[in-house]
């Protein structure tokens, strides 16, 4: 395999046409990313929010991100095995499939969201409601735009685990760009699972670098800078797995995001791999 | 007018059952804060000052009692209303880090419906009129010292021209000589305003500045006594009162105490550049220079000059009194002074003549003998 092959396969117009085709499988992805994305905010955002406003119940940021060590892989097969005999649809593979992914997205989620209201100083907060702001314009117009940096960070942290992890939908027969990893591995097919993952790299990349210029425009002067401090010193003083976000702890570092994205790109054919039960493929050239 | 009426706060225990008497942080407090004018509220640490100013805008509720602002009692008030209708400065000013300093100054009239540009054009004044370089508009809170986020908390509260204001240790965060630049700031602007304050400090120098009257309270949220600086000083009503008000007290109340008409003394003067034997001619061991405008500049002696008078031999110790000013100023102008001759100034800095110490002393008798001949009448007025 060189990188002759590899062109060759991305300049081939039948990879980028029908269903097995790059646009369809993107657009896949992303449907599955973006849906994921949506309930794991629907669910994360009011919640850790509410944690950060009153300080209680902080043992669920605590908690999910703990339950970030769950394998994913296990729990999708689980979670299929238990709701596959009830449904007689393709929903019985989507609803597993993006069931284990809200449950991935939602941890960094729930911390971003938590440690940005959280961040608020209690000083703020009592001025707005010292000058008459009711409480919906508290959270609006001061606690949502000084908690936005970490918020932001978290999202863009869901987003890469996400966009890593929706390669294992095809592992349930779903498409997205797994597809190329699975049947790639199948067929002993390695370019096509190369360009698989550099497909899902890329789209990581661009979503997150999407997500920066948002945050570049939205976040006020005011806090960006300090933001990055508080997010730096709270990484600093907690163990790795109270930390609220460690993307957002390292965001001005491009090297570890970077990391992070080839890192759970590449636990996608890995887990895949070991879960399909060919160890001795994954030691082959 | 804000009126409190037997107000008590009592927090719940800290097992958070309410039975008991928890812990009382103001017992029965009946206290007016009179309109247009500064009342200070002032005790030890946890005497509940926060608490007592806390309840006027109802971001504490009392237990028991009722508090008027205008003879509305605040309990039947719209709440978001009531606060727009206050000025607040909270401790360490409580800015917005998201937001410019224009836009922090903007957000009271905003939420009450004002325009954008009609808020910022008022913001910008306000900023210029709390002593803030109007290009500091743009910056944001994080930019900003200390001082300078106090005087944009100051200029936020005032920005929607509220009748009352509410106001907790604004000066507290602040190095003393800052502190000081912006009471004489916060006075000048008060005496523009004309504002109903009631004004939360720890600190009783602070109190008796700026107070037209101090309520000193004791722990347990308990008034120990309401009365104007001078009488505060001049006559405490207990040890406790007398404590916290301190030392030096009989020197601090002649601030006071305006100075009265005293015949001065003319003192002969040199200029800049005056030669040693133009300062010798004076006769006294110290010599007045002043500039030419003839304000003073600082105390020659005349021993030291060797060639002509320059600005690095004066000696610059002594203050100087204004004729306007207070009998502390007048006696600290003659007991700072080298010569013991007192420099005394009009109020637009030029020399009147010098006063000394002794001549101070009578003036601070003779004003003691009319109070105190003062006082029984008054007492027999007042009932
Ligand atoms: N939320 C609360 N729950 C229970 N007790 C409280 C609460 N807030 C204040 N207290 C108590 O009430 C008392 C008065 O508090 P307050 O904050 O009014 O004091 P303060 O005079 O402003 O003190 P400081 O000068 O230190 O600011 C203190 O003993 C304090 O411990
Ligand atoms: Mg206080």
């Amino acid at each position: 395999m060189s990188l002759a092959t590899i062109w060759a396969w991305f300049t081939d117009p039948a990879n980028w046409q029908g269903t097995d085709g790059v646009p369809n499988r993107v657009l896949e992805h992303l449907l599955y990313t973006g849906l994921t994305l949506l309930i794991a905010l629907v669910v994360a955002v009011p919640l850790g929010a509410w944690v950060g406003h009153s300080g209680r119940l902080r043992w669920l940021v605590t908690g999910a991100n703990a339950a970030r060590a769950i394998p994913t892989l296990g729990l999708l097969f689980a979670v299929s095995m238990f709701v596959g005999p009830l449904i007689q649809s393709d929903l019985a593979f989507v609803i597993p499939s993006i069931t284990v992914l809200v449950l991935l997205a939602i941890p960094p989620l729930l911390s971003g969201t938590y440690a940005g209201i959280d961040s608020v100083e209690p000083a703020a907060r009592d001025a707005a409601r010292g000058m008459g702001m009711t409480g919906w314009q508290v959270l609006t117009k001061v606690e949502a735009p000084i908690a936005l940096p970490l918020f932001l960070s978290g999202l863009r942290s869901a987003t890469l685990q996400v966009i890593a992890t929706a390669t294992i939908a095809a592992s349930v027969s779903l498409g997205g760009l797994g597809r190329y990893l699975i049947d790639g591995l199948a067929s002993r097919d390695y370019v096509q699972m190369v360009c698989g993952s550099i497909l899902v790299a890329v789209l990581a990349l661009v979503a997150d670098g999407l997500l920066a210029l948002l945050e570049k425009r939205a976040v006020s002067p005011g806090i960006s800078g300090r933001a990055t401090r508080v997010a730096r010193s709270r990484a600093r003083n907690s163990d790795p797995h109270s930390e609220p976000d460690p993307d957002g702890a390292d965001r001005s570092d491009p090297d570890s995001r970077q990391a992070a994205v080839v890192g759970s790109g590449s636990t996608g054919p890995v887990e895949a791999t070991a879960a399909t039960g060919t160890p001795s493929e994954r030691d082959r050239p | 007018m804000i009126r409190f009426e037997g107000v008590t706060k009592r927090y719940a225990d800290a097992s958070g059952t309410d039975r008991g008497d928890g812990s009382v942080a103001v017992d029965d407090l009946t206290l007016e804060a009179p309109t247009g004018k500064i009342t200070v509220l002032v005790g030890p640490s946890g005497c509940g000052k926060t608490t007592t100013l806390r309840m006027v805008n109802r971001m504490i509720t009392p237990t028991s009692g009722t508090i008027s602002i205008d003879g509305r009692d605040t309990a039947s008030l719209d709440v978001a209303e009531l606060r727009r209708g206050i000025g607040y400065v909270i401790q360490h000013a409580g800015l917005f880090p998201h937001r410019t300093v224009l836009d922090n100054v903007t957000t009271v009239p905003r939420l009450l419906g004002t325009d954008k540009r009609t808020a910022r054009t008022r913001a910008m004044e306000l900023i210029e009129r709390v002593g803030l370089d109007p290009a500091m508009a743009k910056r944001y809170p994080a930019q900003l010292s200390g001082g300078q986020q106090q005087r944009v908390g100051v200029a936020r509260a005032l920005a929607a021209d509220p009748p009352v204001m509410l106001m907790d240790e604004p000066f507290s965060a602040v190095d003393p000589v800052v502190r000081e630049q912006l009471q004489n700031e916060f006075l000048r602007l008060q005496s523009d305003l004309g504002k109903t304050i009631l004004f939360v400090t720890h600190d009783i120098d602070e109190a008796v500045k700026l107070g037209d009257q101090v309520a000193v309270l004791r722990v347990g949220g308990v008034l120990a006594q309401l009365d104007s600086p001078a009488k505060l000083l001049a006559d405490p009503v207990d040890d406790f009162v007398a404590g916290f008000v301190g030392r030096d007290r009989g020197y601090r109340a002649l601030s006071f105490a305006a100075a009265p008409e005293l015949s001065l003394a003319d003192e002969p003067t040199v200029s800049l550049g005056a030669s040693a034997d133009d300062v010798r001619a004076v006769g006294t061991p110290w010599v007045l220079c002043v500039g030419a405008a003839g304000e003073p500049l600082g105390w020659v002696r005349a021993a030291a000059v060797e060639s002509e008078v320059t600005r690095t031999v004066l000696h610059r110790g002594g203050t100087v009194a204004s004729t306007t000013g207070s009998l502390r100023a007048l006696l600290d102008a003659a007991l700072s002074s080298p010569s013991g001759r007192g420099v005394v100034a009009d109020d637009d800095g030029r020399l009147v003549g010098t006063i000394r110490a002794a001549e101070v002393i009578p003036a601070i008798e003779a004003r003691r003998d009319a109070v105190a001949s003062q006082a029984p009448a008054e007492e027999a007025t007042a009932r």
